[in-house]
């Protein structure tokens, strides 16, 4: 028995040592949550708007990021226009497209038509990309999705922008989720947005303890309603001592004015 | 001697071989699928079953029992089902060999531990089949549209592998209660044939099981929306069914030997003379060796199967190794630290077993600096999560010194390294107690000694050159002449002991029983490290499909479809590794009661003459 106790506290002993490594260790990171489709707007969206969703897709559901980063992992797309059109004129170009903005979709849905030297799929001779065709499986973008993106990167490449925004697309990007939906449900409080948002991911903010962005705990009795206003819609426009410059997305397309301005209130209550 | 061996190694082949061509027979679906059938007939073929795409399903279909997490339930009930389906089919692998090496070397203490190993495995393979049926029954309550489009697909499959089922239960009874019946001659032939089916119809379950868990993973015989094509053939071996095949065999075997080796430590504890007590402690080391044996290529299927994860979708892999889950390797290179580190302590107190040993004692502190080092390197993360304060001091997310090494380069070459000196420790452990009398020693050592020394320098050479100065495909690349060079190594010193320790000079005799208490406490490390090691793994595997049931076909709706984080998931891990010991010890402790009698003097009636 004296044997049989020692074996169970030094096993026990064993887990709790593992548990508490997994738990105290190393850092917690909480997961995304599972995406949710939202409607779009088109009809009433501007280019400028338009542009932003594509920024916002290019990091969020477009998963470009995850590959097309500094690690190189994928080819990097700041220049994305001059990239095509010398990737059209290259002999191994396979593809159809005529121009810029249809290299830009067929690179989307097709990715190996072109695969750029070194980038290609282990054992193919980079004849085949690793990258999945964007508009089905996992990603699943919807035409007008994949049309913001290429908006969005002739913009940030410093092009003109070619592309049009679609308005014949009925009930864009809505699958299962959004069906019969019509977008989201209105925040009813500021405690909601911060949730949704994760803010406490970054800031001391509603109980949370992120350490990445100011302290906004007292952050009412520091700032007033504009400047609070303004660090939401254009983070960027002052940064706190001490912090770094973008770091924090911008949400002024992703709430609407009521919201904001109840995000506005809140925390200038926050004293 | 040599035409037994030889006799031994043709039937188990014939045997395999017979198995094998028994497979398509039992598995409806692969009849059909396997024959070459041309298009034109497929096409004309009015008759076809048409199927439907995979269902989309709101948090409403998930049926619900209040106060019941149902995912936290499948999760544990299926960790706990894979358990022990690798520990009852690990067992009868090495019960297989031992007792081939036994009819062999005609050393009956082979065929002993051989049938006490299959012994403990009787009743774990009831434990198995009934954690299997829970598990069934679970994802029918809570997962019934899940398990309804995974049964419409491999409805054959689950069929043979039901009747499969009852032939490895057949055959394994035969096996464990005709062990001292069928001893002797043509008779032990029989009886080490009917192992060998064991094993085959093992083998079997498990690939058939595999193959419904990687169809999860990269579905094949359906289309963009899940429609089945009728190929079940296809589903079955999908991309991701052979690298999930090698890779749980191999840690099936090792996971085996581990938890015999825990049931042989607390045997020798709890041993009340010196017989036991050397008779567990032979039984220990050999099931450490079963452990240690298969754990040195585990690293590498490991990462063959993660680099087929990279090749089946990149995003998969970057989710894997890049994402949320990165941190989980981190936890996983202190588990299997845990696990060489205690394997090589083990071994090292072994060596108390034989006064020749001391000649070798010089040397551990030397190789358990290299493990330790090893280790640390493994152990380093490369991004690190950090605030701003910290990102700012340290100017940017990497380390100028810690980065460089927390990259797959750095990693690979102390992966390596760590195998070679847990290698070099065995070779010292298998020296204890003899030397060498060939004439050649001074050169075969010599040669050993080049060996190492050219093939460490071959993986430094690999790991950083290749690692750090040239592109990312060479930096993956280089890995494969790094294990290649391992193994050689290891190969050809093997050969060379085998050869120069034939017709050695005992120094001194194996003290079997001469070790202390403590070293068996390595051999309770390694069987928990290896359990819940296995546990963090099989989250990691099952949480990068992410919010699918089918990765990127089926979608999971359910209130759960989100990730756990890594705190969370080690916290189910742990309660169902306790869970699991528990059950273990009341197999350990049945195991003993069984051959344990009571004299109820008085109790009965006398029976009249």
């Amino acid at each position: 028995m004296k044997d049989f106790l020692k074996v169970a506290i030094f096993s026990l002993l064993t887990i709790g040592a593992f548990t508490a490594y997994s738990n105290f260790g190393i850092p917690q990171i909480v997961p995304a949550p599972p995406p949710v489709e939202e409607v779009l707007d088109l009809e009433a969206m501007t280019m400028d708007q338009f542009i932003a969703l594509g920024d916002r897709l290019y990091r969020g559901k477009g998963t470009c990021t995850l590959c097309h980063n500094e690690l190189l992992r994928a080819p990097l797309l700041d220049d994305s226009v001059a990239m095509a059109l010398k990737h059209m004129s290259d002999p191994n170009y396979k593809g159809e497209a005529t121009n810029v903005e249809e290299y830009l979709h067929e690179s989307f849905v097709n990715p190996s038509a072109y695969v750029m030297a070194g980038f290609g799929k282990a054992g193919s001779n980079d004849t085949e990309s690793p990258m999945p065709d964007v508009s089905a499986g996992g990603i699943g973008l919807s035409e007008a999705e994949i049309t913001a993106i290429i908006a969005y990167l002739q913009d940030s490449s410093g092009n003109e922008v070619t592309v049009s925004i679609p308005t014949d697309v009925p009930e864009e990007t809505g699958d299962e989720e959004s069906e019969g939906g019509g977008g989201r449900a209105p925040f009813d409080s500021a405690e909601a947005i911060i949730a949704e948002f994760t803010c406490g991911a970054c800031h001391k903010i509603a109980g949370e303890e992120g350490e990445m962005g100011p302290d906004l705990t007292q952050v009412g009795a520091l700032r007033d309603k504009d400047h609070l206003r303004r660090s939401m819609l254009d983070p960027n426009a002052e940064i706190t001592d001490g912090f770094m410059e973008g770091m924090m997305p911008a949400y002024g397309d992703q709430l609407n004015a009521n919201e904001l301005e109840m995000l506005v209130d809140y925390m200038a209550g926050l004293k | 001697m040599q035409k037994r061996n030889s006799r031994i190694i043709m039937g188990a082949l014939f045997t395999a071989v017979f198995a094998l061509f028994l497979l398509p027979s039992i598995v409806p679906g692969l009849d059909a699928s396997l024959a070459f059938a041309d298009e034109t007939t497929v096409n004309l073929d009015v008759d076809a079953v048409t199927y439907d795409p995979a269902p989309k399903l709101t948090e409403a279909d998930y049926p619900k029992i209040s106060g019941v997490n149902s995912r936290v339930v499948v999760w544990i009930v299926a960790q706990l089902h894979l358990w022990f389906g690798a520990f009852v089919l690990a067992v009868p692998i090495f019960v297989f060999i031992i007792e081939a090496i036994g009819m062999s070397t005609r050393d009956q203490r082979y065929d002993n531990m051989a049938y006490e190993f299959i012994k403990i495995s009787i009743t774990a393979f009831s434990l198995t089949a009934i954690l299997g049926g829970l598990l069934v029954f679970c994802l029918v309550l809570f997962y019934p549209d899940l398990f309804n489009y995974l049964a419409t697909i491999f409805k054959e499959s689950m069929f043979a592998y039901a009747l499969l089922f009852f032939v490895e239960s057949a055959v394994l009874y035969v096996y464990y209660y005709g062990w001292h019946w069928l001893q002797g001659g043509f008779k032990k032939w029989v009886h080490l044939t009917l192992g060998l089916l064991l094993n085959a119809s093992g083998a079997l379950l498990m690939f058939l099981a595999n193959a419904w868990t990687t169809f999860m993973m990269s579905p094949a015989g359906v289309d963009a929306a899940g429609v089945f094509s009728g190929d079940t053939w296809a589903a079955i071996h999908n991309f991701l069914w052979n690298p999930i095949n090698i890779h749980r065999m191999i840690a099936n075997v090792a996971y085996g030997g581990s938890i015999v080796g825990a049931y042989a430590a607390f045997k020798f504890l709890s041993a009340r003379n010196k017989e036991q007590r050397a008779h567990y402690d032979w039984m220990g080391y050999n099931a450490n060796f079963i452990a240690i044996a298969a754990l040195l290529p585990l690293p590498f299927a490991g990462y063959y199967l993660t680099a087929e994860m990279y090749v089946y979708s990149q995003q998969m892999g970057i989710t894997l190794m890049g994402g949320v889950f990165a941190w989980i390797f981190i936890i996983q290179a202190v588990l299997i630290g845990a696990l060489f580190l205690s394997a090589n302590y083990y071994l090292w107190c072994g060596m108390g077993r034989s006064e020749g040993a001391h000649r070798y004692n010089p040397y551990m502190k030397y190789i358990a600096v290299v493990l330790v080092v090893s280790f640390l390197v493994w152990f380093t993360p490369h991004t690190l999560v950090l605030t701003n304060a910290e990102l700012k001091s340290l100017g940017g997310p990497y380390h100028a010194i810690l980065g460089p090494l927390g990259i797959m380069p750095a990693k690979n070459t102390a992966v390596n390294l760590l195998i070679l000196f847990t290698f070099l420790s065995f070779m010292f452990y298998r020296r204890a107690n003899k030397i060498a009398t060939v004439p050649w020693v001074a050169k075969g050592n010599a040669v050993q000694v080049a060996l190492f020394t050219a093939g460490i320098i071959n993986i430094f050479i690999l790991g950083t050159y290749y690692g750090y100065y040239t592109n990312t495909v060479y930096k993956i690349a280089a890995s494969i002449p790094q294990v290649l060079t391992t193994l050689v190594i290891i190969a050809i010193s093997v050969a060379i002991d085998a050869f120069m320790y034939k017709g050695s000079k005992e120094v001194a005799p194996l003290r079997w029983g001469r070790v202390p208490p403590r070293s068996q406490y390595a051999l309770f490390l390694l069987a928990v490290s290896f359990t819940w090691l296995m546990g963090l793994m099989g989250y990691v595997r099952s949480g990068i499909r992410q919010h699918w049931h089918v990765t990127n076909i089926f979608r999971d709706n359910s209130p759960d479809a989100y990730t756990p984080g890594l705190g969370y998931a080690a916290n189910v891990i742990s309660i169902a590794t306790i869970i699991f010991m528990a059950m273990v010890i009341f197999v350990f402790w049945l195991s003993t009661v069984s051959s344990q009698k009571s004299q109820a003097t008085g109790y009965w009636k006398e029976q009249g003459t």
